[in-house]
């Protein structure tokens, strides 16, 4: 919960300005980017999501960064996409 | 993978290590505190005590939100989950973390209705599905977490949602940092400042540790480098006699952090008079509450909450470990009756707790040899 999980932007929800299909290590997921609406992210670009919420935007750079911190994590960062996996945000 | 590397790198890890060894004052101690519980577990992860001199010591502080719940507030919201038609929903996080009867875990095996969820919306989508049933979420964490929390009761409120409220336990770090500051039982050279809870809080709100404390903070990101380079800029400060509070990790953390976050915030919660943290006891002003404004989504006024106060067991010295006075393995109970699969106190439930950290990676006292970790 506390991790700062890196997502790939794929879309935005037509009917829902606030919501974005992201790709986190394979998996997509709806996330609410409703917190970046000063400087809001365009599809592939990269976001630092906080249980379910897109917090600033990263370089790719950062992203892969971050993920191979995740990765290394092991156990907690399962834990964590196993979580995302059961996400429904809608 | 070229772009980890830029942060991985041996080569640069023992020229920082050697340019920070050059600026270490003879004979002097230092003592550096990282408060954010993902710090502590990078430091171990990849053995960053060793690359340092001797006489640079990291202290791991309060950073894990999960650590800092009293068993109380456990009790509590096990209470409340355990009212008619009530489903508690909550982070995986928080699942195994002790109350004074069980976890969240054991009253889920009694028939209590707790579910493990991704984000606080996935509550909303709960509450929707079951309109005779009241949701509760567990609002745990820092301002990570915070403006989430915020942002669901607002879109609650746009959906006019009125089985869904929350029982807020959203802690704040500086008044943490505050505290640790005032105590007298240990004193602290610079900070190493949390990561990702700079990006909702900026960096200004540092400010007062170097004015009034005349200490140094560097907000450091969660690569080994990131961290060698924060002790580096930190030692850099303490040897030119500055103490200011920069940003190591300018590529995630804007200066005045994540304004539209902290307006949701502000919306929604309010500072409470007075907190209890396990471990560190009542702090003014550190923790957040529901608006009266939002009282329809305030658990704590929809339900009856016990609200009593429970000690930490004897044997657990969570708050000397929380504060940096004592390392995880000068514990008593320390990877003998407290362990992961059967914690005792909180720091070791959550792989952010300084206790699991050195659990897991087996590193029960500072060895000298440099592993090379760092690849």
């Amino acid at each position: 919960m506390c991790l700062g999980i890196p997502g790939e932007v794929i879309e935005f929800l037509p009917d829902q300005p606030d919501l974005a299909r992201v790709d986190v290590s394979g998996v997509r997921r709806v996330i609410n980017v409703g917190l970046l609406d000063d400087d809001p992210p365009k599809p592939g670009e990269w976001v630092l999501i906080h249980v379910g919420f897109a917090l600033s935007k990263i370089d790719e750079a950062e992203a892969a960064a971050a993920l191979q911190f995740l990765e290394g994590i092991g156990q907690a960062y399962a834990d964590e996409l196993e979580a995302l996996q059961g996400s429904q945000i809608e | 993978m070229r772009f980890v590397d830029e942060f991985r790198s041996a080569d640069k890890a023992r020229a920082l290590a050697a340019k920070i060894a050059g600026l270490c004052e003879p004979g002097r101690q230092y003592k550096l505190m990282e408060v954010c519980g993902g710090h502590t577990h990078t430091i171990y992860k990849h053995g960053l005590e060793d690359y340092l001199p001797e006489s640079v010591t990291l202290i791991h502080g309060p950073g894990c939100p999960v650590c800092v719940i009293p068993m109380g507030r456990v009790d509590d919201a096990i209470a409340l989950a355990s009212q008619p038609d009530t489903i508690m929903t909550s982070f995986g996080d928080m699942m195994r973390v002790p109350g004074s009867q069980g976890s969240f875990f054991d009253a889920k095996a009694q028939g209590t209705d707790i579910r493990m969820v991704y984000s606080p919306l996935d509550s909303l989508k709960i509450a929707r599905q079951n309109p005779d049933k009241r949701v509760v979420f567990m609002a745990i964490g820092f301002e990570t977490t915070t403006p989430s929390t915020a942002m669901t009761v607002l879109r609650a409120a746009a959906m006019k949602l009125d089985n869904f409220s929350v029982f807020c336990n959203h802690v704040t770090i500086i008044p943490a940092m505050k505290a640790i500051l005032d105590s007298p039982d240990l004193r602290l050279d610079g900070f190493i400042g949390p990561g990702h809870v700079s990006t909702v809080i900026g960096c200004r709100p540092y400010e007062f540790v170097a004015r009034d404390y005349g200490k140094p903070v560097v907000v450091a990101g969660f690569e080994p480098l990131d961290i060698l380079q924060s002790i580096y800029m930190l030692m850099l400060q303490l040897s030119e006699g500055r103490c200011e509070v920069e940003n190591q990790y300018t590529r995630v953390v804007p200066w005045d952090g994540n304004l539209a976050a902290l307006n949701a915030i502000n919306q929604v919660m309010e500072l409470r008079p007075y907190f209890e943290w396990r471990g560190l006891g009542f702090i003014s002003h550190s923790a957040m509450r529901v608006r009266p404004e939002f009282a329809a989504f305030d658990a704590e006024l929809l339900f009856e909450v016990p609200g009593v106060r429970v000690a930490d067991p004897k044997a657990c010295q969570c708050g000397e470990v929380l504060k940096g006075v004592l390392k995880p393995w000068e514990c008593k109970v320390f990877g003998t009756a407290c362990t992961p699969e059967t914690p005792i106190g909180t720091c070791m439930v959550s792989p952010e707790g300084a206790c699991a950290a050195y659990y897991n990676f087996g590193r029960m006292n500072r060895r000298r040899k440099v592993e090379v970790t760092i690849s």
